[in-house]
């Protein structure tokens, strides 16, 4: 393929936009794992509202501790992206 | 990312490809929801494998699928309003 062929901006779009709607996906499919076996008891004829506060509060924690790994992983030295990783 | 050679391709081939492409994303997904629900539910109903899946683990089952695709939705709709906030932020 020549280098000043371009893609075929329609699909190039409806890649881009199936790409993250399937990341999404895969996350919730990973969060549901997690919260289930975190918030789920025995179950019943329907989700009770403990259960389904717990889901939620699970799904936000989970994110914000994972936001707040990532700024304090940025923030050490020893994992630089520039540097390879050293583990002590 | 690796540019996609389809010039020659009409229109029609592409909205063949693109469902092709989305069935597939489906089918993946439907995998997976296989996969975990299984894992899941086996071990929620079933503690002790018996000769045969009894009336009782049956119905344990059918409703932990149905709490699953409950919490799994649940899920959905909490993470996609959190990304809706922080975008507004």
């Amino acid at each position: 393929m020549s280098e000043n062929e371009s893609a075929d901006p329609q699909l190039e779009n409806f890649i881009l936009a199936e790409t993250q709607k399937q990341r999404f996906q895969v996350l919730v499919h990973g969060l549901t794992d997690t919260c289930w076996d975190t918030c789920m008891g025995r179950p019943s004829t329907r989700l009770d509202s403990k259960t389904e506060v717990c889901i939620m509060n699970c799904v936000e924690r989970f994110i914000d501790a994972t936001t707040f790994i990532t700024k304090r992983l940025m923030n050490t030295t020893k994992y630089r992206s520039d540097s390879p990783l050293e583990f002590q | 990312m690796d540019t996609l050679s389809t010039g020659s391709l009409s229109g029609a081939q592409k909205e063949e490809l693109m469902d092709q492409v989305k069935q597939q994303i489906a089918i993946a997904n439907a995998q997976e929801l296989l996969t975990k629900m299984s894992e899941k539910c086996f071990k929620k109903c079933i503690s002790k494998p018996g000769t045969s899946l009894d009336n009782s683990e049956q119905k344990c089952i059918a409703m932990c699928m149905d709490r699953y695709m409950d919490a799994w939705n649940l899920v959905s709709r909490t993470y996609s309003s959190r990304i809706q906030r922080e975008r507004n932020m």
